[in-house]
């Protein structure tokens, strides 16, 4: 259960939330008894090794996995399904290949029937936000990954949600367009104060742009421990350089290496394991 | 350099591909040609492509081909119509409901190898000997791949895209019309073109089989009098009908689904 300080303040809260799949293994628990709150204009991040429940989480805070133990409150309203205060970012690609930039960015807009010029031109503020002035016009099927990672990312914030919850956003790209887009998402999320969750795995980019990092344990997911990030705002990559920086990776790596470690173990497990079934 | 700073590139190669399809088919001509005047090929089987070209005349003085031409184009496209409209919604109700799917999904397979046109006499029974008859004849041969594609094409949309609808608090119907069918297009039109090849060559063929109406009863009467080479410069408008219909719905698809 999350501090009541943080409770208090918080905007957003996930209070004992308890996720059960079941597999040909039987049952297992993905998610066990995780509690945080994030205050307004936060930036936490959840990080965790593969396996640890960190997209189950992500699922169930956007309202699109039922049936878990626990609540998730948004301004001490509590939800049961997607939310209008929380606008989410995908992992895979999620433009719409069939709408131009600004058609993709509208599309929120479009939903609660704003007038076709004023929703182009909202869109087109979102769109010079991520930077993409000049590809208004294009179609996603013509831009780069990492750009269309932020038409995906101006579509969400052109629904101006209270809370931005992204999950892995930029997994699928290059190292050095990853923390060139963690720029991007620090500059803007500075700009809109906006409350923002981020799941990742990447322990540079959750400390990069984090003020907390909620590390999470392997199967079943469990809050390890909670990291407060106090480098100076704002902040850009070349933070990565600092000696502070480096401090708080390898504080974070120490407490995820026995994770993954444990990660690692499991899957060779199971492999071998699918092997005998197979004989 | 980005994509937005990259010139649109135009040089002579954009016509390499069709000049050299063009001349590879004029090449095959003149060889079928030589082939026949020689002699390795009978004549009386195969005619030669001058003759099949020189009898294009007489098909536009003494057979109405525009008429035929225009008449066969109306069915198949009356029957691709009817196939669009109510293939696409049988497709959606099917994809719907699950227990509709896994009960007819192998009947609608099935139906889409069976011989549909030996059927004709039933359609004459219900329709008599006109239109009416033929398009159905199209439009029945032509409904299984656009069913089994629309269910193919909705079920094959990426969760990912399902789930940013859901995030947006999509309605069920907002969801369909601004994810789902869109997504589904692509694979929907794929459904088109192999139902509209096989409505052509049913209004064809059945148009051979009861003698009546455009191209295929033309290429009845011509091989009826053994008039190959007007049979197969018939054959080449059947042919061009087909390109046309396939043109037609390129451009639709490019307005439906504007994707570079």
């Amino acid at each position: 259960m999350p501090p009541d300080a943080v409770r208090n303040d918080a905007i957003l809260v996930a209070d004992d939330i308890v996720v059960r799949f079941q597999t040909p293994e039987g049952p297992i628990t993905a998610v066990d008894n995780v509690s945080f709150g994030v205050k307004p204009g936060e930036f936490l991040s959840v990080i965790g090794p593969s396996g640890c429940g960190k997209s189950t989480l992500f699922n169930v805070i956007g309202g699109l996995l039922n049936g878990y133990d626990g609540i998730v409150s948004v301004a001490g309203e509590t939800i049961s399904g997607p939310h209008k205060s929380i606008g989410m970012v995908f992992q895979e690609e999620s433009t719409f290949p069939w709408r131009t930039v600004t058609d993709n960015v509208a599309f929120p807009l479009e939903l609660i029937g704003m007038p076709k010029a004023k929703r182009v031109e909202r869109a087109r503020n979102f769109i010079s936000l991520v930077g993409l002035d000049g590809f208004e016009n294009r179609y996603p099927g013509e831009l780069s990954g990492g750009m269309r990672q932020r038409v995906s990312l101006a579509r969400t914030l052109a629904s101006e949600p209270k809370i931005l919850l992204m999950d892995e956003p930029f997994a699928a790209l290059d190292e050095q367009t990853r923390l060139l887009l963690g720029d991007k998402v620090l500059q803007i999320q500075q700009e809109l104060k906006q409350t923002t969750l981020l799941i990742t795995h990447n322990i540079t980019e959750a400390v990069q742009m984090s003020d907390r990092i909620l590390v999470m344990t392997y199967r079943p997911g469990k809050v390890k421990r909670i990291v407060e990030i106090n480098l100076p705002r704002p902040r850009t990559s070349e933070i990565v350089g600092s000696e502070a920086f480096g401090r708080y990776v390898a504080q974070i790596w120490n407490d995820l290496r026995e994770e993954a470690n444990r990660g690692m173990r499991d899957e060779e497990k199971n492999v071998l394991r699918q092997e005998e079934q197979a004989l | 350099m980005t994509t937005a700073d990259t010139p649109a590139v135009t040089s002579g190669r954009d016509y390499a591909a069709p000049l050299v399809g063009l001349g590879t088919f004029v090449a095959f001509l003149l060889v079928i040609e030589a082939v026949i005047r020689i002699g390795w090929l009978n004549r009386f089987i195969v005619p030669p492509p001058s003759e099949i070209i020189a009898s294009f005349g007489n098909l536009f003085t003494e057979e109405h081909i525009v008429y035929r031409f225009f008449f066969t184009a109306g069915e198949c496209f009356i029957a691709g119509v009817l196939v669009t409209i109510c293939g696409i919604a049988i497709g959606v109700v099917m994809q719907r409901y699950s227990l509709l799917q896994r009960a007819c999904e192998t009947w609608v397979a099935a139906f889409a190898s069976a011989p549909l046109v030996l059927t004709y006499p039933l359609f004459m029974v219900i329709f008599g000997r006109n239109a009416w008859t033929i398009i159905m004849m199209g439009f029945l041969s032509a409904l299984p791949p656009v069913i089994l594609k629309t269910i193919e094409g909705i079920s094959g949309t990426r969760k990912v895209l399902v789930n940013v609808g859901r995030s947006f608090k999509l309605t069920p119907t907002q969801q369909f019309w601004k994810i789902l069918f869109p997504a589904a297009l692509p694979t929907i039109f794929v459904g088109i073109r192999l139902g509209l090849i096989f409505a052509l060559i049913n209004v064809v063929g059945t148009e051979f089989l009861i003698n009546f109406g455009g191209l295929g009863q033309l290429i009845n009467d011509l091989a009826e009098r053994y008039d190959l080479a007007g049979t197969y410069a018939a054959i080449c408008f059947v042919i061009l009908v087909s390109v046309l219909f396939f043109m037609g719905l390129e451009k639709a698809e490019r307005w439906l689904r504007p994707v570079a």
